[in-house]
């Protein structure tokens, strides 16, 4: 764990071994229950931990000390991705596992982190590599969950599932199957909600597809009120040429981020007139790609910024 | 079109294998901390510009929005200007690059204004243009002053250079003045001198006619121009005699003079100026077209500049908002620009669909960007609320994000959502603020937090490590907080009874005697009390009857003895009395002082006065 000190600068606060496994992913939860994070592992556990305030020394040193509050051990296969639901649902967390099973833990008392109960499992028939809870608190939108597979046999299932609470049943149902995702997913990622009455969802497959779902009048059926959504494909970008391992979006949901296995980050980004595009290149430790500037009015890297700068107080010369 | 990628910031996180995380952020950091003055200066005007109250008369409207315009551009010149200083100070080449930016963002922003905040007329529309390529080709004035300040300035190499300069610029005065200087020393073209002085005085100019009167003198003059020209009049003088060329316009001869022009749209307008004076906007595009094509020729392609100024004299605004999008690497320009075009009704006319959009699409770019940074969010916050459709939600969605690392900031965050009733922010921001103080140990801070959130769950817990904290310490810690709790107090019952207790402690303190034994008894039987506190209530009674005076009444020693019974006989459930001999004890101690205050106080109250 790195923490920003008051001048700007990163410091690594905690760095510690605990899983038996590989650590896949980790993820933070609201501050608005404290400085808790979970981790999901190999070694089939998923954890929460807590920062702990320490003594002032350590303060001074610079360390800050992790507890870990509860260990999940329900899972009999990898868990593959944890994350924790959005914080108008209270403190909850979401976890999925290679065996294809998704399970929802909720703490009800939020005061109590060593208290968490299973509240859901759901069985999504292909073994899962990611979650990702729609962030919207709409009041016209169920709690919503999207699964990705990676599930490597040849088949044509999708693998994008849409999981819905239904306030009937109290139970997650199967909403909506991404049909055209039918690579292995290795990332997924709602976009936050700006209020709109769709949802974006981001996949990272063997390349970057951007849907939209657009909720249809639910339908009065037996079970009650699933939702049906027409989904449309907004976007779709194989520039990493190479697989997309992960995706992630900006605060209002405007940029999307792309990693791959090309060892770049990309930035994509809707005009306004909503045509997504590639808005910048990045390698692994940052730098520009270069040909990925656009030409700017001096059409100048740093370097050459004399040159241009005269050219461009000078205007178009004969000598250009 | 994208945004281009000036700079990239990139700070490495090592940690202890060989792999690091990078964190990068964008360029935008670094024009924010130096054109924060032009941010915080635009800021004001685009404020004012909202909330202004629209002319009602067409003229009166035009003049406000073209005043706001040269407002604009007086910021942009007075960041360059502190740019230029800067520079010279300590040549950095940021600095540098960044005065060209401004200068380039000055020059595109003068041009929108005279085409299409001001709209200037043909006519106006010249005079307009001839300032705006005045103000923006700088050279000459070094030039110029070279060569005045020389002890002979007709013999000066430049001497004719800073003459044809100001011919093509259209600075007649000036270009008499110093041909005078020539007449002087060379006595032999005087009546070359004389002709040509009157020529260039007769040149119909300005504002002050109808066009037609306008194009009538100008037809007699340059009629007037190409006699002279061809009687042979300037042939001994070759300067003279390409003066009087470009004075009729002729093409080849202005271009000739294309270095000290540098620029195609200079060249654009001197021709305009000797060919067609009275030009219409809408003619504007066609000149504008032949002039790049004539001056830039086979060996050089447009630049960036170029186009957009393209864009602008064929009055295509959204391809002028577009390439400045691409062009320049931040958002401001665009979002004032078009924000401004838009006040003018320029957008909707251009396309209804998505008119408005724009606008609020590019404020909403430049707005989330000025959160990145860590004091110019405030700005962001007023250009959110002047973006109808999205802004406010993009607001709830930064303004959770903006780090609260300390209370200051966490107040002004707090305001700004209490003002705009952005109910969810207030309550979240509080309850992480409550948190924190709570993780630290610092329950007033904390107590507060959840008061300000109205958050009685929150409260009610933190009630409960004070009164924790006070079994176990004796005391009270953040006393001055929990003595002016006022209404707030109400909030959640343990809070209530925090407060109550307190005061029952304070009231002790002022030696208040029966009063603190009132409230006491009060707590309990109110059930204001949680039962857990009880005994230690009852053991706050100890001191009170075991004072010399009397001060529970008969009735509220019965009172009290029943609670202790109460508790002990388990309907209380709570303590384990067999166990604990300390509580034993302290019931028995209890027992005991109640029963001899009873005593006392049956013999009081029987007691007749004065007996």
């Amino acid at each position: 764990v790195w923490d920003k000190s008051e001048n700007g600068d990163w410091h690594c606060t905690a760095s510690w071994k605990t899983h038996s496994g590989s650590v896949w992913r980790v993820t933070w939860a609201h501050p608005e229950f404290g400085q808790v994070l979970a981790s999901c592992s190999f070694d089939r556990t998923a954890a929460v931990w807590e920062e702990i305030v320490g003594e002032s020394n350590d303060k001074l040193r610079g360390q800050s000390h992790w507890v870990k509050r509860t260990t999940l051990v329900d899972s009999r296969t990898s868990v593959t991705d944890v994350k924790f639901a959005p914080k108008h649902m209270g403190l909850m967390l979401a976890t999925c596992s290679a065996d294809g099973v998704v399970r929802i833990y909720e703490a009800p008392d939020v005061m109590n982190l060593s208290q968490w109960s299973l509240q859901h499992e759901i069985s999504c028939k292909l073994s899962c590599s990611c979650i990702s809870w729609n962030p919207s608190s709409s009041r016209a939108h169920s709690p919503m969950i999207a699964v990705g597979s990676d599930d490597n046999s040849p088949n044509i299932l999708a693998k994008v599932q849409i999981y819905e609470y239904n306030e009937n049943t109290r139970k997650y149902a199967k909403a909506e199957a991404l049909m055209t995702v039918t690579d292995p997913v290795h990332d997924i990622a709602f976009a936050p909600n700006l209020g709109r009455s769709f949802h974006i969802l981001a996949v990272a497959t063997k390349d970057v597809r951007i849907f939209t779902l657009k909720p249809l009048r639910k339908e009065l059926t037996s079970s009650g009120g699933l939702t049906k959504f027409e989904i449309h494909i907004v976007a779709q970008f194989d520039n990493h040429n190479s697989q997309v391992w992960r995706v992630s979006w900006n605060i209002t949901g405007t940029v999307l981020a792309s990693s791959g296995d090309d060892g770049c980050v990309r930035l994509w980004k809707a005009n306004y007139m909503d045509n997504w595009k590639c808005t910048g290149i990045l390698k692994g430790n940052g730098s520009p790609v270069n040909g990925s500037s656009q030409q700017g009015i001096f059409n100048a890297s740093l370097g050459s910024a004399n040159a241009s700068l005269q050219n461009s107080l000078n205007g178009s010369s004969a000598s250009r | 079109h994208g945004i281009l990628w000036g700079l990239i910031y990139c700070e490495r996180l090592e940690s202890t294998g060989a792999a690091c995380v990078f964190v990068v952020r964008r360029d935008q950091d670094i024009y924010m901390e130096t054109l924060r003055k032009l941010f915080n200066e635009s800021h004001g005007i685009f404020v004012g510009l909202q909330r202004c109250e629209e002319e009602r008369a067409a003229r009166a409207r035009n003049a406000q929005l073209v005043q706001v315009s040269k407002n604009y551009r007086s910021v942009i010149r007075a960041c360059m200007e502190d740019m230029h200083q800067a520079a010279s100070k300590s040549p950095f080449v940021l600095s540098v690059l960044f005065v060209s930016i401004l200068s380039a963002m000055e020059l595109i922003w003068n041009l929108c204004e005279i085409l299409f905040v001001e709209a200037a007329p043909a006519g106006p529309l010249l005079l307009r243009l001839l300032d705006w390529v005045q103000l923006h080709i700088c050279d000459v004035d070094n030039m110029v002053r070279e060569v005045l300040s020389s002890e002979n300035p007709s013999k000066h190499k430049l001497f004719w250079n800073v003459v044809d300069i100001f011919v093509l610029q259209g600075r007649m005065d000036e270009a008499r003045h110093l041909l005078s200087k020539e007449a002087i020393a060379n006595p032999t073209s005087m009546k070359m001198y004389k002709i040509l002085d009157d020529l260039m005085k007769k040149m119909p100019l300005g504002n002050t006619q109808t066009l037609t009167e306008m194009e009538l003198k100008w037809q007699h003059w340059h009629e007037e121009c190409q006699r002279y020209l061809q009687d042979g009049t300037f042939a001994s003088n070759s300067h003279m005699e390409s003066i009087c060329k470009i004075l009729l316009g002729d093409e080849n001869a202005i271009l000739e003079k294309k270095e000290l022009m540098t620029t195609w749209y200079h060249f654009l307008v001197t021709r305009l100026l000797y060919s067609h004076p009275t030009v219409k906007p809408m003619e504007l595009r066609f000149y504008a077209q032949s002039s790049m094509d004539m001056f830039l020729g086979e060996e050089s392609s447009p630049e960036p500049l170029d186009t957009i100024l393209m864009a602008a004299f064929e009055f295509e605004l959204h391809q002028v908002i577009k390439e400045c999008s691409v062009a320049l690497s931040n958002w401001w320009f665009v979002a004032h620009l078009t924000d401004l075009l838009d006040h003018c009704k320029l957008l909707q006319s251009h396309n209804l669909y998505f008119g408005s959009n724009m606008r609020e699409f590019l404020l909403l770019e430049y707005a989330s960007g000025l959160f990145s940074h860590h004091s110019l969010w405030q700005l962001g916050v007023d250009y959110f609320d002047h973006c109808p459709e999205y802004g406010r939600v993009y607001l709830e969605l930064h303004i959770e994000r903006i780090p609260l690392n300390t209370e200051q900031k966490a107040l002004k965050v707090l305001r700004i959502c209490e003002q705009r009733q952005m109910h969810e922010q207030v309550r979240s921001i509080c309850k992480i603020m409550a948190m924190k103080a709570l993780r630290n140990n610092r329950l007033g801070s904390a107590l507060s937090w959840s008061i300000r959130a109205k958050d009685a769950a929150f409260a009610t817990l933190i009630s409960d490590r004070f009164l924790k904290d006070y079994c176990e310490r004796g005391c009270f810690s953040d006393l001055d907080l929990i003595d002016n709790l006022g209404p707030s107090m109400l909030l959640s019952d343990r809070l209530t009874f925090l407060g109550k207790y307190r005061e029952f402690h304070r009231l002790y303190g002022e030696k208040r005697f029966s009063e603190a034994a009132r409230l006491l008894l009060m707590l309990m039987t109110a059930h204001i009390a949680p039962c857990s506190f009880w005994m230690t209530l009852l053991t706050d009674a100890l001191p009170l009857l075991e004072q010399k005076e009397v001060i529970f009444s008969a009735e509220q020693t019965y009172e009290l003895m029943r609670c202790l019974e109460d508790l002990t006989a388990g309907k209380l459930d709570r303590q384990k009395f067999q166990d604990d001999d300390v509580e034993t004890m302290k019931v028995e101690m209890l027992r005991l002082a109640l029963a001899r205050n009873l005593a006392r106080v049956i013999v009081k109250e029987g007691t007749l006065e004065g007996s």
